[in-house]
């Protein structure tokens, strides 16, 4: 491979999976938030939640 | 008319996914399909090499997440598919925006099905390598018995019957729920589907050529950043590939826990997909560069370097010269199939939750009576010998016209008319662990509409004053435009049935605009927060 392509190539890689891997560690270490509105726990009309799996 | 059948209605708890991970793997699934493989890497090469990666990453941050942040909080926030979620944002007129997506998704989850069909069937060739010397032959006479432009109902046996597998797997899991059957098969398929396309990758890089594939790919052509279309191409590319605007990302975050992180989840969804196209890219392109060192000729004179043409002829071409390529084809194709049965899911996913919610329906009655309707006419429109090409035409006007009018409309109504931009920013803000500032109302309400608009507008015109591939004009009224006739039709009439349950009977949280309870503020101070944020 040529220099530049090489270049080009490392450049996505950092850029596109760079944001990826930023992206998941920045989620596992801010999965959610700490303090939220008050309300919200379920919507007893419709969105009683099943048992929480995480997977 | 509120529609409501009243007390005698017995509400259903929503389904919901089982946390995060699972939304995620969905949502990656989604967004990961056909296009990736089959779209982005010919794309990328024709758009200036290494240098695309720039209007790619700039439509990504400028369109692509910020208009799949506007689809989940829509979805989040007013918990519903895409019609319920609109009648609750905008009143009734609105929600004929979103059967207007559902009925985009329902003409899509048609002919997409047959692709898979495709796909499937050429996994089980690959192991024999059933298409010969001469794979665009195959396809066209041998497998697909290509007819002349019509409407013909001489079945073709050979997409016949992995079409209706395709449907009755389809229809099996959609029945089985969001988290017993979607998640479940994105758990199972998405992980296999990166593992298989790692190793056809590794292979990929290991064959003569590849290095002048990459060569071709990675460099970049800076003259290409000058031209206008070069970066419509990279807001198309991007905003095809994310699945947004068309109701699956409202309709999967609809299934999210009130009290759920979206923004941080969504961009691991944005940059995995992207990942998967850089992927794909490398892969394609090594497997390219060991097809022209094979035939003595430079890149650049290759043919077929993308959708059908890449995966259906010029693939099976490369797999017949290379040692050992039985397992690469198999490893393609089966990644083929995998990448778009999870996106399929998705699309039929919002025609199931549309249905379910405003008929009251199961997701097992839902899978069964929509679904049914669905793959009888999937079948009988593309498992014929005219199936290519009302295939390829239905596409081209569900894609292009469908969905980017759809985008258009969503965000000139939702942020421009109804002005719901602050709200639904202050929702994401409450829920999400990454704050989105003024910005994202900016840019969904006003660069997304622009270019989106200017795609449309220029795709019209061309559809309208050169045709498509050649093909009659009376077949491209019947089919083409006749697609979003029957879409717009659909939405209409869905719009005017009565619901179940009166979907107004709903409360969104959390309150906006917010209101102190515990501390209230002084005299005089606004009770929103600066930043849009509920902290």
């Amino acid at each position: 491979m040529t220099g530049v392509a090489i270049a080009f190539l490392l450049l996505a890689i950092v850029l596109v999976w760079g944001g990826f891997v930023a992206s998941t560690l920045f989620l596992s270490r801010h999965p959610e938030l700490e303090s939220f509105p008050p309300g919200g726990e379920d919507d007893h009309r419709e969105d009683e939640a099943p048992v929480e799996r995480d997977t | 008319m509120s529609g409501a059948k009243g007390s005698g209605v017995t509400e259903r708890p929503r389904e919901q996914w089982t946390g995060q991970v699972g939304f995620i793997l969905a949502a990656i699934g989604s967004a990961v399909g056909l296009g990736n493989i089959w779209r982005f890497p010919g794309v990328a090469y024709e758009n200036g090499g290494g240098a695309f990666l720039i209007p790619y990453l700039v439509a990504l941050i400028t369109a692509g997440i910020p208009i799949l942040f506007l689809d989940y909080a829509i979805g989040h926030r007013f918990r519903g598919s895409a019609p319920a979620a609109f009648r609750r944002l905008g009143g009734r007129w609105l929600e004929g925006l979103g059967w207007f997506q559902v009925m985009v998704a329902f003409v899509i989850g048609l002919y997409y099905t047959a692709v898979i069909a495709w796909a499937l069937s050429y996994f089980v060739f690959s192991f024999d390598l059933r298409w010969g010397d001469d794979p665009a032959t195959f396809l066209t006479a041998d497998y697909l018995q290509v007819g002349d432009p019509g409407l013909s109902f001489q079945f073709v046996p050979s997409v016949l019957i992995p079409l209706v597998l395709v449907w009755v797997v389809t229809l099996v899991v959609l029945g089985a729920g969001v988290a017993r059957g979607v998640q479940r098969a994105n758990v199972i398929f998405l992980p296999l589907l990166v593992v298989a396309f790692l190793v056809l990758v590794v292979r990929a890089l290991f064959l003569d050529g590849a290095a002048d594939g990459l060569n071709a790919f990675f460099t970049p052509n800076w003259q290409a950043l000058g031209d206008p279309n070069v970066w419509i191409a990279a807001y198309s590319q991007i905003f095809f590939s994310l699945s947004i605007a068309f109701g699956i990302m409202i309709t999967y975050a609809s299934y999210r826990k009130r009290r759920a992180n979206l923004t941080t989840p969504g961009l691991v969804v944005a940059f995995a997909n992207s990942s998967f196209e850089i992927l794909a890219g490398i892969g394609v392109f090594a497997t390219l560069g060991f097809f022209a060192f094979q035939q003595g000729i430079a890149i650049d004179e290759l043919e077929g370097l993308t959708g059908v043409g890449l995966s259906f002829i010029t693939f099976p071409a490369i797999v017949s010269q290379m040692p050992g390529g039985p397992i690469f084809g198999v490893l393609f194709f089966g990644s083929l199939t995998m990448a778009g049965f999870t996106s399929l899911l998705s699309v039929l996913q919002v025609v199931s939750a549309g249905f379910q919610e405003k008929f009251g329906l199961t997701a097992r009655q839902a899978a069964i009576r929509v679904g049914g309707v669905s793959a009888i006419l999937s079948v009988l429109l593309f498992s014929t010998t005219t199936g290519l090409l009302a295939l390829d035409v239905a596409d081209q006007w569900a894609n292009n016209v469908g969905i980017v009018a759809s985008a258009v409309i969503m965000t000139v109504l939702v942020l421009w008319v109804l002005r719901k931009g602050p709200e639904l920013r202050y929702h994401l803000n409450a829920v999400s662990t990454f704050k989105v500032g003024g910005i994202w109302v900016v840019l969904v309400g006003g660069l997304a509409p622009v270019v989106l608009g200017y795609m449309l507008i220029s795709r019209i015109v061309t559809l309208t004053a050169e045709g498509y591939g050649g093909l009659p004009a009376w077949y491209l009224v019947l089919i083409g435009w006749g697609t979003i006739i029957v879409v717009i039709i659909g939405a209409v009439v869905l719009t005017l049935l009565r619901w179940r349950s009166d979907p107004e009977r709903f409360t969104a949280w959390p309150p906006y605009p917010p209101t102190p309870v515990e501390h209230p503020a002084p005299p005089g101070a606004s009770t929103r927060s600066p930043d849009g944020g509920a902290s």
